[in-house]
């Protein structure tokens, strides 16, 4: 009754294994089903068959911890727009499909086993300067620092980030421009970010070099993946506090 | 052979006497304190980085403390915590409408079923003022005004308006708060950061816990972690009914793997149940997702009056619909408390009046506040929970009725603490949902998060060091015999579960048992019904570990091992939350037994016979009871009433 | 146990496959930033760019200006030539200023591609491992193969034209004869092929610079969201003018309309 469908996924054992793509034929799918319990289904399946299950990354399924990764027929998180993984469901599918799975490709995002990648490099970015310092306790009252609407919105834009990289698997050149450019953005536009501003884009733009991601070229690949939808505007903002900086120093 | 046997009860020895305003500062003053050059040579291991445990490893690097920190996922931003949605408390009182600490202490108090610790609770609202003053100077982009200061909202049923949110993500944006500090002091060297790692064994060495045993997920190298003091700050226990509002990676491991070691467990059974989730749509369901509160503000829930009337809602007409929830509480009407309306809901559903698949579930209806406000204004407010459950559901909201029903959404009990956190076992602290100590019998709305922050950035750090200034500590070596000892419990337990290589799923035992557990210990539980799952539990637990089957290896990532693992312990749990549930035959806030209610059917409590903590001692066989008697001096107990 | 797929079809050999290491060296933290080492940044490296890119196509309006001169006859133009190279005398020498132009446009083409080639390089390094499916052609394709490949054909046809009417070695009229002549000689009617090639190359320009110029305002920091319709449009606009600025002549003598 359900659909027929075929997935390609790339199996790869471990970091120093080749890897290939291997087909596998699904059954009974339901429409319903959201593509992770689609993947849940075929797991169940190759357990009892004796065969190692497809590994790949999620946890809260409802698209807010960053954690589902997943390049679905070429495009980071599927086909739905503003959309994760964990949130894409399989009437978005039809019966006889062919659908083609990959992880997250960059090679600042070594792949630790099938579809699952090192993100770390995304943690790395925000030590380099991703904060306020406010140590606990040093705070002034909260109403204290007033904040006007709009700066707050356009930060709130930013700060929805979930740090899911699927930016960097969109992008050509395999940048994190939109990840590190949202974090840029967020902290810049509010008050309590100002006393750090250059000193955090500067280090924050020289770590993401370190790490061996490619370099912005205005593609705007990025956002059109982004589940969150992290405005291409933030990559503009950050150039500018970039600028200022270097004429600052 | 009895269930279980009662031992000495416990007494919370830390919170000190006198008014109640008084004695959090007095406690800071009692405590002893550690000298910022020694702090450089204390070690404390964290494990968890939610809200509880991200802002507890931040702050106590920023003291100087050398600190390690744990999770399972990929990376620390990640912890559970960042799923909530609402909102947080504080008693700032910037709308002028008459909050206070006291008022926010009394409605935790009250909404807690008056099973929940005075000076704990007192605490917490006295805290709730510093925390929202913190996360707005890491710069958490809270909901602001036009004039710029801070947006409040009221929540939960409260009077006053004293919950802040920023839009639909607060828990979000508090946790990435606490990640960013916990980043920089990873920069700064003073917290090492251990991301997939997963906490199997507690280390303890004389009575003390003296460190962790945890295993790369990445490698499968089982490691060893020793320090002068182990903080648990691993999130609730929801995922025993394997379907709920959690993630997916949701444990109890490390909270029962202490418990085994002689921490007590406290109010197992108690289990928030939040009723307005997305139901399940079919066998292959994977989790449930929450859909805000606030939409009970202006849909209306209802049912056909007819059994298995399946015709499409739009066909029912107006008097063969029961909006039963404004039938029988005119007053509150939909928006009575969350274990209320899960309850009606279930009740209904019983009657075989429930819709959609397998008649599991209400309707939620917003053609009445369509008509009345407009579709725009709808759309202004609900657009995007409308869009999520579009997305869900490939329903619209705008079109049809939504559809919800109960789900399983967060869990008051863990391990005992005392009033500073500690456990009964010296040396390990319990901080954030993984322990027990401040919701009582039921959790308000917005307060998880408050607590989490609460304990991990102010409470914890101050308490600890009274017990670190109890140091220097011996060093412990890798090769202490109750260190190669706890090291070996987790490779024989991991070696057993790869060899069982039996022929059914660890999701298969998983879902079993959630069922199980939804259907005797969810919303309405029973003398008969707790007995015949604690049966079934045991004999499932014999069939998992005969019968189980995880392919590959440890060496390796290897995600059906680490499932395996984590539904051994919530076997274990579950027999405990059935025995706690039994035990308490009373109804009190999330915990409801039939045999104790109204005539009318409504929660019946029983303050003389249960107005404690059951705290429960892990033997290996039939758990002990320690009871820790709760006493009301500031508030007076009274029976809820919502009619 | 091993790694195996029992049962399972055949692998897929066409995907090229480079693995990355676990166990890779962590990257080095970045060293505290020091002054200049901006502009070494990738973000740096594109702003050289953007404003490489800027000289550039303000030195296109001032040339396409002065080539839509042919129009006002033969006497016109070449006076014109002529005062290119004679602008600030006497008190710059002759052809001084037009040394610095062009020694200003020559350091520019070289840091704007040096700067292309290096981002394109680091790219290639970010990405050791290829997709297999490609997503449907989406805006990036534009913005990589029309810039970094169109970019190579401008660079060409850049050799070519200042071989052409600089240099004169490869004009049909040589390197002496006056502007007007080589111009009218080159695109004569029988050397449809070469207006052909210039005309393609003028849209190359054209193509590149309609997401050149929106894209140095945003590498320069300017764009916003309520600016982005209206930079795009000025991009378009620019290059429009400009493809057609410089079209028409050579395609005007080919059919004939100068001669
Ligand atoms: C959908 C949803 C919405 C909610 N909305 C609200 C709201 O609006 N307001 C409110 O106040 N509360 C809300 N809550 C409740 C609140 O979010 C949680 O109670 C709170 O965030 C728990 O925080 P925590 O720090 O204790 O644990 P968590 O955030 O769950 O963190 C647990 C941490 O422990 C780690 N961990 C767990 N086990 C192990 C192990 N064995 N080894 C190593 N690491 C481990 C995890 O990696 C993680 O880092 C909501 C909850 C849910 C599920
Ligand atoms: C007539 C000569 C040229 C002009 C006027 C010109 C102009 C520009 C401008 C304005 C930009 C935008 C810079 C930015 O995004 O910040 C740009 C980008 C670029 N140019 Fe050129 N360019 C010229 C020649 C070349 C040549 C010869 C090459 C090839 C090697 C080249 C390759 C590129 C590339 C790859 C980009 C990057 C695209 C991007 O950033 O999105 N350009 N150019
Ligand atoms: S910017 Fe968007 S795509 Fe990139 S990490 Fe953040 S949420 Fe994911
Ligand atoms: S699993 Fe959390 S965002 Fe998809």
């Amino acid at each position: 009754m359900g659909m027929k469908l075929t997935l390609k996924i790339w199996r790869q054992k471990d970091g120093a294994d080749k890897g290939r793509m291997v087909p596998y034929e699904l059954e009974d799918i339901s429409p319903d089903m959201s593509f992770l319990e689609m993947l849940d289904v075929l797991n169940e399946r190759l357990i009892l068959d004796g065969e190692d299950p497809v590994a790949f990354d999620h946890d809260c399924r409802e698209g807010i911890c960053g954690m589902c990764s997943l390049v679905i027929d070429g495009t980071p998180h599927g086909p739905q727009r503003a959309t994760t993984t964990c949130q894409l469901h399989m009437r978005h599918f039809q019966d006889g499909d062919v659908i083609t799975i990959e992880p997250w490709r960059a090679g600042a995002f070594p792949v630790i086993k099938d579809l699952v990648v090192d993100r770390t490099a995304l943690d790395r970015i925000i030590q380099a300067g991703g904060y306020v310092s406010a140590p606990t306790g040093s705070a002034p009252d909260a109403a204290a620092i007033p904040v006007p609407q709009a700066d707050a919105h356009d930060a709130f834009d930013a700060a929805t980030c979930i740090g899911c990289g699927a930016c960097v698997a969109a992008c050509p050149n395999a940048s994190a421009m939109l990840f590190t450019a949202a974090k840029v953005t967020h902290l810049g536009l509010l008050p309590q970010g100002q006393p750090e501003r250059y000193g955090r884009v500067t280090a924050m733009v020289a770590q993401m070099d370190a790490e061996g991601f490619g370099g912005c070229t205005n593609t705007g690949e990025c956002t059109a993946v982004c589940p969150k939808g992290i405005p291409f505007e933030t990559i503009t903002r950050l150039n500018a506090d970039l600028l200022t900086a270097a004429r600052r120093s | 052979m009895d269930l279980f046997t009662e031992g000495e009860p416990i007494h919370d020895t830390r919170a000190p006497d006198g008014p109640i305003e008084e004695r959090w500062d007095q406690r800071r003053f009692g405590g002893k304190l550690v000298n910022p050059a020694n702090r450089r040579k204390l070690s404390v291991i964290v494990v968890g980085t939610g809200l509880a445990g991200g802002s507890a490893a931040a702050t106590l690097g920023e003291l100087g403390y050398r600190v390690k920190s744990f999770c399972y996922q990929d990376s620390p931003r990640r912890a559970h915590s960042i799923a909530a949605q609402g909102g947080i408390n504080a008693a700032k009182n910037y709308r002028n409408d008459g909050d206070s600490i006291q008022r926010l202490f009394y409605d935790t108090v009250k909404g807690g079923d008056y099973r929940s610790r005075e000076s704990n609770v007192h605490r917490l609202a006295q805290v709730s003022v510093e925390i929202i003053d913190q996360c707005v100077a890491q710069g958490v982009p809270f909901a602001r005004e036009y004039g710029g200061l801070l947006d409040t909202r009221s929540f939960g049923g409260v009077q006053v308006s004293r919950t802040f949110y920023a839009r639909g993500q607060t828990g979000q944006q508090l946790l990435l708060g606490a990640y960013q500090a916990l980043e920089r002091q990873v920069a700064a060297g003073t917290v090492e950061m251990f991301t997939r790692h997963e906490m199997l064994e507690l280390i303890v060495i004389d009575g003390v816990a003296r460190g962790i045993v945890a295993r790369d997920m990445v490698t499968g190298e089982i490691e060893t972690h020793t320090a002068d003091a182990v903080v648990l700050a691993s999130g609730g226990y929801g995922n025993v009914f394997f379907l709920s509002t959690n993630a997916k990676g949701c444990n109890v491991t490390a909270t029962w793997r202490a418990h085994r070691k002689g921490a007590l467990f406290a109010n197992p059974c108690y289990t928030q149940i939040h009723p307005t989730c997305i139901p399940q749509s079919g066998e292959h369901q994977s989790k449930l997702t929450l859909m805000s509160e606030s939409l009970r503000n202006d849909g209306r829930v209802w049912v056909p009056v007819a059994k298995g009337d399946t015709r499409a809602p739009g066909d029912i007409p107006e008097d063969e619909r029961d909006y039963y929830l404004e039938r029988r509480y005119p007053s509150f009407g939909n928006l009575v408390p969350r274990d209320i309306a899960s309850r009606a809901a279930k009740s209904v559903c019983d009657e075989g009046r429930g819709v959609g698949p397998g008649g599991l579930g209400v309707y939620l209806d917003f053609a009445e506040a369509i008509a009345r406000l407009g579709r725009d204004a709808v759309a202004n407010k609900y657009g995007n929970l409308f869009e999520m459950y579009e997305r869900i559901t490939g329903e619209d909201p705008f079109e049809v009725p939504m559809r919800i029903y109960p789900a399983v959404h967060y869990t008051m009990g863990g391990l005992w603490v005392d009033y500073d956190l500690q456990s009964t076992i010296p040396g390990l602290f319990v901080i954030g949902e993984a322990n027990f100590s401040d919701h009582g019998a039921n959790r308000l709305g917005a307060s998880a998060l408050m607590q989490g922050l609460a304990d991990g950035y102010f409470v914890l750090p101050n308490t600890i060091s009274d017990y670190l200034s109890g140091g220097p500590f011996e060093k412990v070596g890798d090769d202490h015999e109750a260190v190669v000892a706890a090291r070996k419990t987790v490779t024989d337990r991991i070696e057993r579960l790869l060899s069982i290589d039996g022929d059914r799923t660890p999701d298969s035992f998983h879902r079993e048992l959630g069922a199980l557990m939804w259907e005797y210990c969810g919303m309405e539980r029973t003398d008969e019904g707790l007995r015949k799952a604690l049966d079934r539990i045991r004999e499932l637990r014999t069939e998992f570990w005969g019968s189980v089957k995880v392919p590959g290896e440890n060496e390796e990532l290897n995600q059906a091992l680490e499932k395996a693992g984590r539904i051994a312990d919530f076997f274990e749990l579950a027999e405990l939350m059935c025995v706690d549930a039994l035990h308490r035959a009373e109804s009190c806030g999330g915990h409801f037994r039939a045999e104790s209610q109204t005539p009318d059917g409504e929660a019946l409590r029983d303050d003389e016979n249960f107005a404690y903590v059951a705290a429960w001692e892990y033997t290996g066989e039939a758990p002990v009871l320690h009871k820790e008697n709760l006493e009301y001096e500031n508030v007076k107990m009274v029976q809820r009433s919502y009619k | 146990m091993s790694w195996t797929y029992p049962g399972i079809g055949h692998n897929f050999p066409d995907v090229a496959s480079r693995s990355n290491t676990v166990t890779a060296p962590r990257p080095p933290r970045a060293a505290a930033a020091r002054p200049g080492s901006v502009y070494r940044s990738s973000v740096g490296k594109k702003a050289v760019m953007a404003v490489t890119g800027a000289i550039l196509v303000l030195y296109l309006v001032a040339h396409m200006v002065g080539n839509l001169k042919v129009f006002l006859g033969r006497a016109d133009f070449d006076h014109y030539a002529h005062w290119l190279r004679t602008i600030g005398e006497p008190a710059l020498p002759h052809r001084v200023f037009l040394t610095i132009v062009e020694v200003v446009l020559t350091v520019a083409v070289i840091l704007h591609m040096w700067s292309a080639v290096s981002l394109a390089r680091r790219a290639r390094r970010a990405r050791p491992v290829r997709y297999a499916v490609r997503p449907a052609a989406r805006e990036h394709r534009y913005a990589t193969h029309v810039m970094r490949y169109g970019g190579v054909v401008i660079l060409l046809f850049v050799i070519w034209h200042l071989l052409d009417l600089t240099f004169g070695a490869v004009n049909p009229r040589g390197g002496g004869a006056e502007p007007y002549d080589k111009v009218v000689a080159d695109f004569a009617p029988s050397h449809w092929y070469v207006t052909a090639f210039y005309v393609i190359a003028v849209i190359m320009v054209g193509l590149h610079l309609r997401h050149g110029i929106w894209s140095a305002f945003q590498t320069l920091g300017l764009g916003r969201r309520r600016r982005q319709r209206g930079l795009r449009l000025f991009a378009g606009t620019v290059a429009a003018l400009l493809v057609i600025g410089f079209v028409s002549v050579p395609v005007m003598v080919t059919i004939g309309v100068v001669s």
